[in-house]
């Protein structure tokens, strides 16, 4: 009796329809999506997006061109060289990153003894062309500038586990 | 005027395609020009009315045979250059042969037209109001009924003997037995245990249908 | 009509092309919103959104890809046979095409109502393999050749049972005119009486035009994409079309032979207020719908499970079926044409 049960299933594609009826449902489900570009998911403080340089409430930067990043990125995409300014203080005369090659790890910001270089939220930075991820002083700069609002408040959040 | 060029169009690519698949160097081009030369046939028998035919041509040799035809000659490994080596010696042969087909079909539409018989019943079987399908069946369920059931046992007979040739016997390869799968219900094949921590799984019952 | 210029040879010729405009233009825009569709069906399915940025509800994205494909560049791999490598997608969105001409979408609206009609449809599908094959054949590519196998080997398997359902729903008919087909189905459907057909027929028409669960020719994660690896830009595009045109052409089919064609749910008023057309069009979407819903539910098969159950599960029992069906139509008197 059992066999013929199963047979009979089978012959009317019980299992099949199950499945169908299943699916069926799911059409009518709401989405469990966001509507991307319009609709994003809140990040977490320590997200690790593009990179940005920082400055001192002064307008000073931070960076002490110490090349302890340099130093600590597994991906040796971080370039610094430093010259003593003009006022005695230590600068760098260049600061590159190749965001190519980085692996977004966050080492540098570990690093970085005066919060200079930080990963900041942002993660819509493609472009077009291979060059412009070539990323100099100025740009990590102007990053620090537009974002410095947020990352300071992320790091604030953050300090406490820290 | 209309229908003529159509006819001398399908013709002449007939034809041509016909021609091609002789000479064609790549025995795969040359399957694909007897695909076309099919095509262009069926294209005048659907001028000559004949629709049907013309439709059976298509399905059965188009869409079967010559596909087979296809998947042998792709899949062989031929030098087929070398087997044009003998095109010279066995040139007057080929010849010959062809002359005495031409001749044959020659004959037999000249004794075609002389007898009006022949000719009567082919076009009393037409004129009997029927579609060309209708009639074709008509003639091959009545008068040629025999005929017809013996091409049919022909083929089954062709069949078995490509079944038999290819069967081995022996070393079969495994095979799913989805029966013998489906048969098999969810209590022999899975038991849920929930055991006490630190005290291990009870060795399970044993299960005479594991090999 | 049967007077004047529409009357004389070149009158017929220019209505004949009239018509074919008339009925390729909305094939082609249904073609292209089908892709749309599908992304659309399979994405709800799967709780995601599908295209929805081009346009509104991304009603542009066909077009969007369209565009896209013509920009591309047509790549020629090397050693492939290159005349036949660039006429083989346009032998598959070609004869996707051509089946049309017979495909009544109302009563006596037809480009070609021809009397094999039905004939002409099973010998055009029939015809779709060749595509395929020398696509792979001609692409010189080992992944391509493997799915223009298993492709031939599964549209031949599948034909035999698609034509012997053919050959049930015609011996209750008892003619080869889709016209006919479709005013024979004015009291029932014939979904209704050969229920099991239907079933047998649609699975049947699944693998024949390589939708899932039997898009082992394309196979992604063995075969990489089948016979159209090497295909780019609007030689694949064509492709695209061509297996799209083919499920639209196969849902038509479906509706003509098992869903009464044009003719509205049940010969009353509120009913038959709607033009046949639209009845064919939304039966026929109906059946799309149900090509795209089987695509998201079901895995692929296996391909000794395919012709497993296409020769030894739907040969023997559309054969057997087809005994009964005209056993029923003769013991009951039933039989077209006594």
């Amino acid at each position: 009796m059992a066999r013929l049960d199963r047979f009979a299933r089978q012959a009317i594609l019980a299992e099949i329809g199950a499945g169908l009826w299943l699916t069926l449902r799911y059409f009518f489900k709401p989405k469990a999506t966001l509507n991307y570009p319009y609709e994003k998911n809140p990040i977490s403080t320590r997200f690790k997006g593009e990179h940005a340089l920082r400055r001192y409430p002064n307008g000073e930067e931070r960076c002490i061109a110490c090349k302890l990043c340099e130093a600590v990125c597994p991906a040796q995409a971080i370039t610094i060289e430093a010259e003593p300014r003009a006022d005695g203080s230590r600068r760098t005369t260049r600061y590159d990153i190749d965001m190519t090659k980085c692996i977004y790890c966050g080492l540098c910001e570990e690093a970085c003894p005066v919060d200079a270089i930080v990963e900041g939220p942002n993660f819509e930075f493609a472009t077009e062309t291979r060059e412009e991820l070539m990323y100099d002083k100025q740009k990590l700069l102007a990053n620090g500038d537009r974002w410095e609002s947020e990352l300071a408040k992320r790091l604030e959040l953050d300090a406490p586990y820290r | 005027m209309i229908e003529q060029i159509f006819f001398y169009m399908f013709s002449a690519v007939l034809l041509v395609s016909a021609c091609m698949v002789i000479t064609a160097r790549n025995p795969v081009h040359s399957v694909l020009f007897l695909i076309l030369a099919f095509l262009n046939a069926a294209a005048l028998f659907v001028m000559a009315g004949a629709a049907f035919l013309a439709m059976v041509l298509v399905i059965v040799y188009v869409g079967a045979v010559a596909v087979l035809f296809l998947f042998v000659v792709m899949m062989l490994d031929v030098d087929f250059i070398a087997l044009r080596e003998g095109f010279q010696k066995f040139l007057p042969l080929g010849l010959t042969v062809g002359f005495v087909l031409m001749a044959e079909i020659g004959l037999s539409l000249a004794g075609f037209e002389a007898s009006g018989t022949m000719r009567l019943a082919a076009a009393t079987h037409r004129v009997a109001g029927l579609s060309d399908a209708a009639s074709i069946g008509d003639l091959l369920y009545t008068r040629y009924l025999y005929v017809f059931e013996l091409a049919g046992l022909l083929l089954v007979i062709a069949m078995i003997g490509a079944i038999v040739l290819t069967l081995t016997e022996g070393a079969r390869p495994r095979r799913q037995d989805l029966a013998r799968q489906h048969d098999r219900p969810i209590a022999d094949t899975l038991t849920l245990v929930k055991p006490v921590i630190g005290a291990g799984i009870a060795p399970l019952p044993a299960r005479e249908d594991v090999p | 009509m049967d007077t004047g210029f529409f009357a004389s040879d070149l009158g017929i010729l220019i209505l004949t092309l009239a018509k074919a405009v008339a009925l390729l233009v909305p094939l082609l825009i249904g073609v292209a919103y089908l892709t749309y569709a599908e992304r659309k069906v399979l994405a709800a399915i799967q709780l995601r959104r599908g295209p929805n940025v081009t346009g509104p509800f991304g009603l542009g994205q066909p077009f969007a890809d369209a565009l896209k494909m013509l920009f591309k560049e047509t790549v020629i791999p090397a050693g492939a046979s290159r005349a036949l490598f660039l006429v083989a997608p346009m032998i598959t969105f070609g004869l996707a095409i051509l089946a049309w001409a017979v495909i009544p979408v109302n009563n006596h609206w037809a480009i070609a109502n021809i009397n094999v009609g039905i004939l002409y449809l099973f010998a055009i599908s029939s015809l779709g393999v060749y595509g395929v094959i020398i696509a792979g054949w001609a692409s010189n590519s080992k992944f391509a050749f493997l799915g223009a196998m298993r492709s031939a080997a599964q549209m031949i398997s599948y034909e035999v049972s698609i034509g012997i359902v053919i050959l049930t729903v015609l011996v209750c008919v008892g003619s080869l005119n889709l016209n006919a087909i479709v005013l024979a189905q004015r009291t029932v459907w014939f979904a209704v009486p050969l229920l099991p057909m239907l079933v047998v027929f649609f699975i049947s028409a699944l693998a024949e035009t390589n939708r899932a669960p039997f898009d082992l020719p394309e196979g992604e994660s063995e075969i990489v994409a089948g016979f159209f690896v090497e295909y780019s830009a609007m030689s694949f595009a064509l492709f695209f079309l061509g297996e799209y045109a083919n499920m639209i052409l196969m849902s038509a089919l479906t509706t003509i032979l098992f869903f009464g064609g044009w003719l509205p749910i049940a010969p009353i008023a509120p009913f038959t207020w709607i033009p046949g057309p639209i009845w064919f069009v939304a039966k026929v979407a109906m059946v799309l719908f149900v090509f795209l819903w089987v695509r998201a539910t079901l895995p692929r098969f296996r391909y000794d499970q395919l012709m497993q159950l296409g020769w030894k599960v739907f040969l023997p029992f559309s054969l057997v079926w087809l005994v009964i069906t005209a056993g029923a139509l003769e013991a009951f008197g039933w039989l077209p044409h006594g």
